[in-house]
């Protein structure tokens, strides 16, 4: 390995990373906000929305990330609808995270059991007092595991966006391949940015979920 | 809109024939995965320090690596650095197999420890011997718990596969790119009718499987 290519290199998968990064958060905030939508949708049954969300959700779980983005950035278009690559990256990211976070949020929801429901309303507790300090609370402390699962795989599926030509880590790498053949030095470059990227995220999502872990009564 | 352009010709048995090529990398490699995973999860069990060590460095490599970055490594690097020339479809089921048979023995690991001591100790007590308290109490058990996660796994390695474009097979996202392309001038719309299809096409591949894979999951749990 060629470590005068490699730091000739640093610059760029720096400029990429800082890419990555940005749509990536972006796209899981825009995640985060559309699963807790959905899932007050489905939790509440609100009629009509609720059924919306059902399908929804059943069409972007069932579905590549990959796809969805072409379907975006190249068929949209044709209907009037031009976005630019970065604002399609995080559209995508968000519709596929906001499916995966609604079925996470809804399921931890759905796993208080009524009797602390029934016990609150018992103890003449008002809906939001009901909501906010009973069911919130232990709804979140039984999902967090799967939603730090959901953040890991949404900042992973970032590795696709070069397909629409945004300038991520994948598509730098790629690029400095088909331009000067030294492929080693790229794809050593890519793995240790990915760590970067993600090593913290596992490490914070693993100390998050050991905090989070209230016991659930009832 | 372009959906049109699929009625032409042979064009939508080749879109079907492309969606076939990504069914099959993931059904073979599902196989293998589910395979190996099942010796891994069974060796992880064992709670030995150094097969705990190793896995949990394998598990972890396979958590923050992008597939897409496995397949570049395998495709492209060990072609340089091994000298080893491997085709873009064994690539793509090598990456794969390497990333489900971390994710099925997480599975049976955990299905494994998840059977309390106590089936162990009363099918004791009741006399059985052990062959026929794994035949009879717990591997009924396991398997009951394990099929459901395992169709799962299937849906998400279809989705995975769409990946495999990247590295140059012709699946069904190409083709889509190889029908627009060819039919620019009199259809200038196909982009939306064509990706459209595809997104449906997936979803029709994925979603029956998932409904099965939730519908055993409530009817065993």
């Amino acid at each position: 390995m060629d470590t005068e290519v490699l730091r000739s290199y640093l610059p760029l998968f720096w400029e990429a990373l800082i890419l990555t990064v940005r749509i990536g958060w972006l796209g899981i905030a825009l995640a985060f906000a559309i699963g807790i939508i959905t899932s007050a949708l489905l939790h509440f049954k609100v009629p009509v929305l609720s059924a919306v969300a059902k399908v929804y959700i059943e069409l972007f779980r069932n579905t590549p990330l990959l796809v969805q983005l072409f379907f975006i950035y190249y068929g949209l278009p044709v209907l009037g609808f031009q976005v630019s690559a970065e604002g399609c990256g995080i559209a995508g990211l968000g519709l596929l995270g906001g499916s995966y976070m609604a079925e996470t949020i809804r399921s931890g929801l759905d796993a208080v059991p009524l009797s602390q429901t029934e016990s609150a309303l018992a103890l003449g507790m008002n809906k939001r007092q009901l909501f906010g300090s009973i069911v919130l609370p232990q709804a979140f402390s039984t999902s967090v595991p799967a939603l730090v699962a959901n953040v890991i795989f949404l900042l992973k599926e970032t590795s696709v966006f070069s397909a629409i030509s945004l300038m991520d880590l994948m598509f730098t790498a790629k690029d400095l391949i088909g331009l000067y053949y030294d492929t080693t030095e790229a794809l050593f470059l890519l793995v240790i940015f990915y760590v970067i990227m993600l090593l913290p995220v596992s490490i914070a999502g693993s100390f998050i979920e050991k905090k989070a872990r209230f016991r659930i009564f009832g | 809109m372009g959906f049109e352009v699929l009625l032409k010709g042979t064009n939508f048995i080749r879109l079907l024939q492309g969606l076939w090529v990504a069914l099959r990398i993931s059904l073979i490699s599902v196989g293998i995965s589910i395979v190996l995973g099942i010796i891994l999860g069974t060796l992880m069990s064992l709670k030995k320090p150094v097969i705990t060590a190793v896995s949990r460095v394998y598990l972890e490599i396979v958590r923050i690596m992008p597939q897409m970055v496995l397949l570049f490594i395998v495709f492209f690097g060990f072609s340089k650095a091994m000298g080893l020339n491997l085709p873009a479809e064994a690539s793509a089921i090598i990456v794969f197999s390497f990333w489900g048979t971390a994710e099925m023995g997480d599975l049976v690991r955990g299905c494994l420890i998840s059977i309390p001591v106590i089936q162990y100790e009363s099918s004791y007590a009741l006399g059985m011997s052990k062959f026929n308290t794994y035949f009879y109490v717990i591997i009924p058990q396991i398997i009951r718990r394990l099929i459901p996660l395992s169709i799962n796994l299937i849906t998400r390695m279809i989705k995975t596969t769409s990946l495999v474009m990247m590295i140059g097979i012709v699946e069904v996202l190409k083709v889509g790119q190889q029908i627009i392309e060819a039919n620019r001038k009199s259809s200038p719309h196909a982009a939306f009718g064509v990706f459209a299809t595809v997104f449906l096409l997936y979803f029709l591949a994925c979603w029956p499987i998932s409904r099965l894979s939730k519908y055993l999951e409530k009817r065993w749990s």
